[in-house]
């Protein structure tokens, strides 16, 4: 999902975690009108990983903890080998890691839950290149296995090398949804104006 | 017994004008807030004195009394709301928590016979209580509202991990509840060494045996433990139930403009 800032794509991903509910219309997870699900337990469904990493006081396996408080340190390792991390991070206080390995251990923790669906919400824009790149591969790689990733960014480049499907928001309306591929002849003049606006900057 | 009068007190006067002068030389121009500030202090409480003189004639009903304290807890969830208006219904919170703290401090000060129920021990002691726990009280308040406030991304955070809001909230509700009540804790550890506690003094003052005015000094600091605790635990949990909805959403919380 692209779109330029303010154009409400972060308060879309909040609406499907539903930290937000909308004033008007209805929000569907597979058919079911989401006012009508349980919101604890829809969050788990529908897992969402945030701008800034949020690294909870404690240890990374206490961070875990908070998704699962029954986690033990072998399933703790597990998550965290699934987000590139070793095992040996447990242990680590969560508020002293770099930004992208606090980054990945909110996607472990997100992951803990065992979501059907994954929000990432600008999830690479304050880590270094390195980690940007293992994000995306982790990303790709719950698509790949069958978990829908959706990726807000507002970095074009990114969303060439990662969308298969591109929703373009542009003053709270999705203006283009479609294929990536198709994406600069197809769309509509207000998209292509957008993203050769952004490719320009 | 000691009786100053009313010429004591106006030598005593003399020690305001020392601070206006203070004031005056060193240009701080706070003589007229020192000069308001000392009158309506002796005005009130000269008030005060008068409205507890009837009182406290045995002929008049203990009913009273109650009355008096109801309005003491009153005028405490006011000066709260005034302090922090950012806390959607923090009045009603307040009144339920000075009420409840009134019925467990009462309630053991006069259901366990530690003092007599009359109207001379329900009145000052339920004002020590109202009026010690009143800080800790509007400090919970305002902490918390800031902690869910400056920590929204990591209070979303755990709520999107499917937490329940009274989870998601409990390490920023205890991190408040621990400021708030930190300073009447070390209050409780210094007293004595380093300052004599109001009670204390003034029944020395008025010529009770300092051991016995000792005794009513530890209990009243007690009764205001217990208090300042009670108040800001159902303040607490309270402002916790009012920032989230019933489907567990932290509702936005605007920066509070504040009056000091």
């Amino acid at each position: 999902m692209v779109g330029p800032s303010g154009s409400g794509k972060s308060t879309l991903l909040r609406l499907c975690n539903r930290l937000e509910v909308p004033e008007a219309g209805v929000v569907r997870f597979r058919g079911d009108d989401l006012a009508s699900l349980d919101p604890l337990h829809l969050r788990r469904r529908v897992g969402m990983v945030f701008q800034r990493p949020t690294p909870f006081a404690g240890t990374v396996r206490e961070n875990l903890q908070v998704a699962e408080p029954a986690l033990g340190d072998g399933a703790a390792a597990q998550a965290l080998e699934r987000v590139g991390l070793s095992g040996g991070f447990v242990d680590r206080d969560a508020r002293e890691l770099s930004g992208g390995e606090a980054q990945r251990v909110c996607l472990a923790r997100t992951l803990v839950t065992n979501p059907e669906v994954v929000l990432m919400d600008e999830v690479t824009s304050s880590v270094d290149p390195s980690a940007t790149r293992a994000l995306e591969e982790l990303g790709a790689g719950l698509a790949a296995a069958g978990v829908p990733v959706l990726w807000v960014t507002h970095d074009l480049q990114q969303m060439l090398r990662l969308a298969d499907h591109v929703l373009v928001v542009i003053d709270g309306k999705i203006v283009h949804a479609g294929g990536a591929a198709a994406l600069e002849t197809d769309a509509p003049g207000v998209v292509r104006r957008f993203l050769a606006g952004e490719e320009a900057t | 017994m000691t009786d100053i009068g009313f010429v004591g007190l106006a030598i005593t006067g003399l020690l305001v004008l020392v601070a206006i002068a203070l004031s005056l030389w060193r240009q701080l121009g706070l003589e007229g807030t020192i000069a308001w500030a000392a009158v309506r202090a002796a005005a009130q409480l000269l008030a005060v004195g008068g409205v507890l003189t009837v009182l406290l004639d045995p002929a008049v009903s203990i009913l009273w009394s109650w009355l008096w304290v109801v309005a003491m807890i009153v005028f405490a969830a006011v000066t709260v709301r005034r302090r922090a208006p950012e806390v959607p219904q923090v009045f009603s919170l307040a009144l339920t928590a000075f009420g409840i703290a009134s019925l467990v401090t009462l309630g053991v000060l006069f259901g366990l016979g530690v003092f007599e129920l009359d109207a001379r021990t329900l009145i000052p002691l339920a004002g020590l209580m109202i009026g010690n726990s009143m800080t800790a009280t509007v400090l919970v308040a305002r902490r918390l509202y800031d902690e869910l406030r400056d920590k929204r991304d990591e209070v979303e955070a755990r709520l999107a991990l499917g937490q329940p809001s009274t989870e998601a909230a409990r390490p920023y509700v205890r991190n408040a509840l621990r400021t708030a009540l930190t300073p009447q804790i070390e209050t409780t550890k210094a007293v004595g060494l380093v300052f004599l506690p109001g009670a204390m003094t003034g029944l020395i003052l008025a010529g009770v045996d300092p051991f016995d005015a000792v005794l009513v000094q530890i209990a009243v600091m007690y009764v205001v433990l217990g208090s300042a605790a009670t108040t800001t635990t159902v303040v607490g949990i309270g402002v916790q139930r009012r920032l989230f909805t019933r489907d567990h959403r932290l509702l936005p919380t605007p920066s509070p403009k504040r009056q000091e």
